[in-house]
């Protein structure tokens, strides 16, 4: 027994079983559990009763025309933001990969976004758009693009994509700072010798740089997926609550009210179970990338 | 000389939104509500965090409510930090360094746990909480906030794990060291720097989490996002109040960031980049 806990695998048993614990028994455990609880009724409004329904709130739910329409906005929302956020941080890296005076100031400085929590990310561009007094409104009519002061999050047609800029925002620097790494590893005799061959500026970025940096532009697209479909709900919760009119209710907000506000669990949890399986087929991409593509490879 | 420009451009595009609201929480009323507002205050004071802090004669409650928050996040990062360092640092160092049975597929189940939603897990976590009696306790947010920071300290762990050599390890063990003996004498102290920065990065996420503390928390331990996201319900629309919470509750999370932001970023990118 001793020999065993001094050999190799046994001290490898010993020293992950705390963190093993912990990360199970708070995450594989609850999700077997919830799979339970989605198959019953249960209100908490009415304690002790807890019916056994099979799969009845699973199919309630795919019949449900409100839960639809929130997953499609959330693939509005997930798609708009990762997209433009992975496009302005390649530009962003493409710019501090330059060679410019105060470039090392500039590098530290972009992670600020990051560093802000996703609560005081939503208060403060709520307080920017703000229909009285807000910051964007002070600037537009400075500007003279707008006569009067405007409501912009009461309009269901927009209000989505002022959600989406903020998500933006505080995204974009995650972005900057793996493509900048991943530029930092091209060598530049690669450039120099195109440049000896002729090729202009475009045609460097076309055919060495994009193609190098395809792998992690792909990373980033498929992670960012998955972390813009879990932070939805903080955004929203902070802008607008899921209005106007439902205009922004992306589906982890309508599994919240549910559950939290109108306390229907049993419902909740066949929702949030749904919700993890879409964000399950990211993760096996995901997890296919990791395995192929990083230093990890070996070590995995 | 375009370079410049864009370099300002993006200056302006990093900074601007969290000036303002760090110029929202110095202004006074009237000059923050004018129309257009006053870009630059004239007259700007630093009255709303002495109240938010010390409290005043409207916000004595308000003063009250930030500092328990504050206690509670402090409390509540802290410990998740402390934890997930002792036990996922060994845990790193087991997965980059020992063969065993399963190694494999348990680091990839433990990978994929990070991909898993809060809310997916959240109703079962609840209702657990709740039969435990550990609704709106320091230990139910400390548990829940440790599962979802651990899986992150163990894969960044393992970066700065790989980059100590085998070979001092060894020569440590042909001294008479055993493979624990090594491990704390030898390679944790080689990895500290790492080991700090990971440490840094897990008080971030766990300080701005926000999701589980609007849940499991009621009164009593309100993290910091919980008490700002009822600023404008709790205490009426004082947009000066308001923005001089946000800008006090990013302080710690964006001090650390921009002091430290070497290590961040390597932990950051350090999983995704090849060599």
């Amino acid at each position: 027994m001793k020999r065993w806990l001094t050999s190799p695998a046994g001290t490898g048993y010993f020293l992950v079983l705390p963190s093993l614990i912990v990360i199970f028994g708070i995450i594989i455990w609850p999700i077997l559990y919830s799979i339970y609880i989605s198959l019953h009724q249960l209100y908490l409004v009415h304690p002790g009763k807890f019916p056994f329904v099979g799969l009845e709130n699973y199919l309630k739910i795919l019949q449900s025309r409100v839960f639809w329409a929130a997953v499609g906005r959330t693939f509005y929302f997930t798609g708009a933001s990762v997209g433009v956020a992975i496009i302005i941080g390649l530009g962003i890296a493409l710019v501090l990969n330059q060679d410019f005076k105060g470039r090392a100031f500039m590098r530290g400085l972009i992670i600020l976004p990051w560093a802000l929590s996703s609560v005081v990310n939503g208060m403060m561009w709520k307080w920017i758009y703000d229909g009285s007094y807000g910051a964007l409104n002070g600037l537009l009519l400075q500007l003279g693009w707008i006569d009067s002061y405007k409501v912009w999050l009461a309009n269901p047609r927009a209000a989505m994509n002022f959600v989406i800029v903020a998500e933006i925002w505080k995204e974009t620097p995650v972005g900057v700072l793996f493509i900048l790494a991943a530029l930092q590893t091209i060598p530049s005799s690669l450039y120099q010798a195109a440049k000896v061959d002729g090729a202009g500026a475009w045609r460097r970025f076309r055919y060495i740089t994009l193609p190098l940096l395809k792998h992690i532009i792909l990373l980033l697209i498929v992670i960012k997926s998955v972390w813009a479909v879990r932070d939805s709900f903080d955004i929203v919760y902070m802008i607008t609550r899921g209005g106007p009119a439902e205009s922004t209710q992306v589906v982890t907000f309508y599994a919240y009210l549910t559950t939290f506000k109108f306390l229907r669990f049993g419902y909740g949890a066949a929702l949030s179970y749904l919700i993890t399986l879409i964000i399950l087929v990211f993760a096996v991409v995901y997890m296919r990338l990791v395995y192929t593509e990083t230093l990890y490879a070996e070590a995995i | 000389m375009l370079i410049y420009a864009l370099v300002v451009l993006i200056f302006l595009f990093t900074v601007a939104p969290f000036c303002w609201l760090i110029i929202s929480s110095i202004s006074i009323k009237t000059e923050l509500l004018s129309v257009p507002p006053h870009w630059i205050p004239k007259n700007p004071t630093l009255r709303s965090y002495k109240e938010i802090i010390f409290g005043g004669v409207r916000t004595t409650r308000a003063a009250r409510y930030f500092k328990q928050a504050v206690g509670n996040s402090i409390i509540v990062a802290g410990s998740v930090t402390a934890l997930c360092l002792v036990i996922g640092s060994v845990a790193s160092y087991s997965f980059t360094r020992l063969r065993f049975r399963g190694r494999r597929s348990l680091l990839l189940m433990i990978l994929a746990t990070q991909m898993i939603p809060a809310v997916g897990i959240i109703i079962p976590i609840y209702v657990i909480m709740m039969n435990l009696h550990l609704l709106d306790t320091h230990l139910g947010l400390f548990v829940t906030y440790s599962s979802f920071v651990l899986p992150l300290m163990i894969w960044i762990m393992m970066g700065y794990f790989q980059t100590i050599p085998i070979d001092i390890e060894d020569a440590a063990r042909m001294d008479g060291c055993s493979r624990l003996g090594a491990l704390v004498r030898v390679v944790l102290p080689l990895a500290a720097p790492g080991l700090a920065a990971t440490g840094i990065f897990a008080f971030i996420v766990a300080w701005n989490e926000f999701f589980f503390a609007l849940i499991l928390t009621e009164t009593a331990t309100k993290t910091l996002p919980v008490l700002i996201s009822e600023f404008s319900t709790k205490f009426g629309a004082d947009y000066v109040m308001m923005s001089t919470g946000g800008v006090l509750a990013s302080l710690p999370p964006v001090i650390l960031a921009l002091t430290f932001q070497r290590f961040i970023i390597k932990g950051l990118t350090g999983g995704a980049i090849k060599g």
